[in-house]
């Protein structure tokens, strides 16, 4: 009997699928978020999140392995297709042959969510490189867009990296931003955002780092390919040097808003 | 002078300087200071420049002026080029602003000699002082120390710096006689052996008092210019393992050479820069560091120069081929890094997995290890790769078609000898 298990999207909400999976001596033939899924002709069940129930899952993971739980909160995080019955394959692998098969890197239902967390740890340390923030005024502010959540893992970088500053990080794929002020962040839901155009400072910050950009570059040696290599085109979108004319460009002052008013109090 | 000019100036006249790391020393938040430096042993870069270098510090020279004349050099006084000079004040404004918006990892200050080596250096160190002092600068600077600079100096410079640099700019003494006269072996070396010396000292400070201040705590690199003179890769090699070995230095750059002037003593102004050479040398280079090789065991006084067509590690493995099969659930962790193919990385990979039993051939890849290059040369439980047949001439020919789509690009019109 084939059932699906639809859930409320957060990680507490994903363990609790573990956990009634084996409260329930079923085996889901997938785990997907309610906001995503399709109609189906196969039955399924809505599981209810609980902090208690998905702190004993975690718990137990946590003991058995310190990798698995890691594997497990960061490969939530993922884009790794199917990434919730994937670890919910290796969850249940655990607790049947206990944590011997982590050491096997090559293991097949470790393999994929390794692959997927690698991929998503060198996606965030090329953004602790790419995230290009302006100057709002003294906010800075600043867009990505990845394919992984990878807010969580830029948090403490950026936190250590301005401590006396407050920022703001959107991430247009997941529509979720990182605040930080006061000396604390949060990461939450935004729908919609806007940048604002730069002032003239900012503006001329901008032409001198394109500049510099176009300098440093040695024309006997251009090699196109290794740099899309090493910078894939996707990561371009959001990075000052490969923005069109209108945004080296100051705004009219009308224009150029105030984004205090979107920084929560935390 | 414009402030956009003035970068433009200074950063094109910076840009032959091959170091670009921001690597060697991690340092975290600190109370009222702006700036961290990565936290990944890498560094971290925040672009790559068109050449495909990767970009993470605002490389300039506090001033292109020169009362040096080297031959090679675009900042040579006898050349006719626009002239700039960045003030101490100028230049921490605008690295603070960089880093501010994440452009950069940090500084990187060279400078043209200004008047003399001390003239030049207390400039620097004025810059320097500002962005550390004034503007609480806590990330990752990096400063050339001027041959012919004053002890005192290079040790104030020292202190405000993370990572310090004396170039060695050309492989022998001939060759710096010919093309830097004003230059010695003598003035490159002394700062180096200083910057050693303090360092050590520093380390035994610093177990006596926890707060000692730190002295250039990522260490000391070097560049030098390749292609310029007639200096054999056995002679870079040597050298540069020589300075890991004698002055403890993190990172030997190479830099092939860009025609940017006509004289006679240098190649033609039409030559193309030596890519090929300089990315073998830093393979070699690659493999003394992390791999355990020495020098003389990739190159000799019968083949001074490498293979154009196979990497340094493939050409020792192809004449040591009774080293080879290597056995992977077995072999200890220096005989997996000689395999072709296997790296750093897979080695240490490999070592774990075989903990939990077994490995196959079909494992292999799963760990990372590039198998078009290392099935020849492993076996798994005394097994080779299913179906592979060989002698030691398909041996080679199959190595440089593994490795060709790879290469720089520019010298590929010579390596066509399989290709059509």
């Amino acid at each position: 009997m084939e059932i699906i298990y639809l859930y409320d999207g957060s990680f507490e909400g994903f363990l609790c699928c573990i956990f009634d999976s084996y409260a329930n001596r079923e085996v889901p033939s997938d785990i997907v978020p309610e906001e995503s899924a399709s109609p189906t002709l196969f039955e399924t069940r809505s599981v209810t999140a609980d902090k208690s129930r998905a702190d004993r899952v975690f718990r137990k993971v946590a003991v058995l392995s310190g990798e698995a739980a890691r594997l497990l909160r960061r490969g939530f995080l993922t884009c790794l297709e199917h990434r919730e019955i994937r670890l919910y394959q290796l969850v249940v692998k655990l607790l049947r042959e206990g944590p011997g098969f982590l050491q096997n890197l090559a293991d097949e239902t470790l393999l994929p969510v390794l692959k997927a967390v690698r991929h998503m740890e060198g996606e965030a340390q090329l953004l602790r490189g790419f995230v290009r923030f302006s100057d709002y005024s003294g906010i800075l502010g600043g867009e990505i867009e990845p394919k992984n959540h990878v807010l969580p893992l830029l948090r403490s970088h950026f936190c250590s990296r301005f401590p006396n500053e407050q920022f703001f990080i959107y991430d247009r794929t997941h529509r979720e931003a990182l605040f930080y002020t006061g000396g604390k962040a949060i990461i939450t839901t935004l729908d919609r955002f806007e940048m604002a155009p730069p002032d003239e400072t900012e503006a001329s910050y901008r032409r001198l780092w394109k500049r510099f950009y176009d300098t440093i570059a040695i024309k006997e040696r251009e090699n196109p390919r290794c740099r899309q290599t090493q910078m894939p085109k996707r990561y371009w979108t959001t990075m000052t040097e490969f923005q069109s004319e209108k945004y080296f460009i100051p705004g009219r002052s009308s224009e150029i808003s105030h984004p205090t008013g979107i920084l929560p109090t935390v | 002078m414009e402030l956009l000019e003035k970068l433009t100036i200074l950063s094109d006249a910076a840009k032959y300087d091959a170091a670009c790391t921001s690597s060697g020393v991690r340092r975290g938040y600190r109370e009222g200071y702006v700036g961290n430096t990565s936290s990944s042993v890498a560094g971290c870069c925040h672009t790559f420049s068109a050449d495909g270098r990767c970009v993470t510090l605002l490389k300039v020279l506090l001033t292109n002026r020169c009362v040096y004349d080297c031959k090679y050099c675009i900042n040579r006084r006898s050349n006719d080029t626009k002239r700039a000079a960045f003030t101490p004040e100028e230049l921490a404004e605008l690295t603070i602003g960089f880093y501010r918006r994440n452009y950069i990892e940090g500084l990187f200050l060279s400078s043209g000699v200004l008047r003399s080596p001390d003239y030049t250096t207390e400039l620097m160190i004025r810059a320097l002082r500002i962005l550390r002092e004034t503007y609480r600068f806590n990330g990752y600077i990096h400063a050339k120390a001027i041959p012919g600079t004053s002890p005192e100096l290079v040790e104030r410079l020292g202190f405000l710096a993370d990572r310090l640099s004396v170039n060695i700019e050309l492989p022998s003494e001939t060759g710096l006689k010919l093309l830097a006269p004003d230059k010695t072996k003598g003035a490159i070396l002394a700062p180096m052996k200083q910057i050693q010396t303090r360092a050590v000292q520093g380390k035994e400070e610093l177990a006596k008092y926890r707060h000692a201040p730190k002295f250039a705590p990522a260490g000391q690199s070097t560049q030098m210019i390749v292609g310029a003179t007639q200096d054999s890769d056995l002679h870079i090699l040597r050298l540069t393992q020589g300075l890991y070995d004698h002055y403890r230095l993190k990172r030997v750059f190479y830099s092939a050479y860009v025609p940017v002037v006509e004289n006679t003593l240098l190649p033609s102004i039409d030559t193309k820069p030596p890519l090929l050479r300089e990315h073998r040398l830093y393979q070699a280079d690659w493999l003394l560091r992390f791999y355990g090789f020495r020098a003389e065991e990739l190159l000799d006084e019968q083949t001074p120069d490498f293979n154009p067509l196979v990497d340094p590690k493939c050409s020792w493995a192809l004449a040591h081929l009774d080293f080879f099969p290597v056995e992977i659930n077995t072999a200890d962790y220096e005989t997996l890094l000689r395999v072709p193919g296997i790296g750093v990385v897979s080695a240490k990979r490999i070592l774990v997995s075989r903990r939990a039993g077994h490995l196959q051939v079909e494992d292999l890849r799963k760990l990372g290890v590039v198998m078009k290059r290392a099935q020849y040369f492993l076996t798994c439980r005394g097994r080779m790769a299913e179906g592979l047949h060989f002698t030691p001439d398909s041996l080679l020919r199959n190595l440089v078609a593994a490795e060709q789509p790879a290469l720089p690009g520019s010298e590929m019109e010579q390596l066509t000898l399989f290709g059509a």
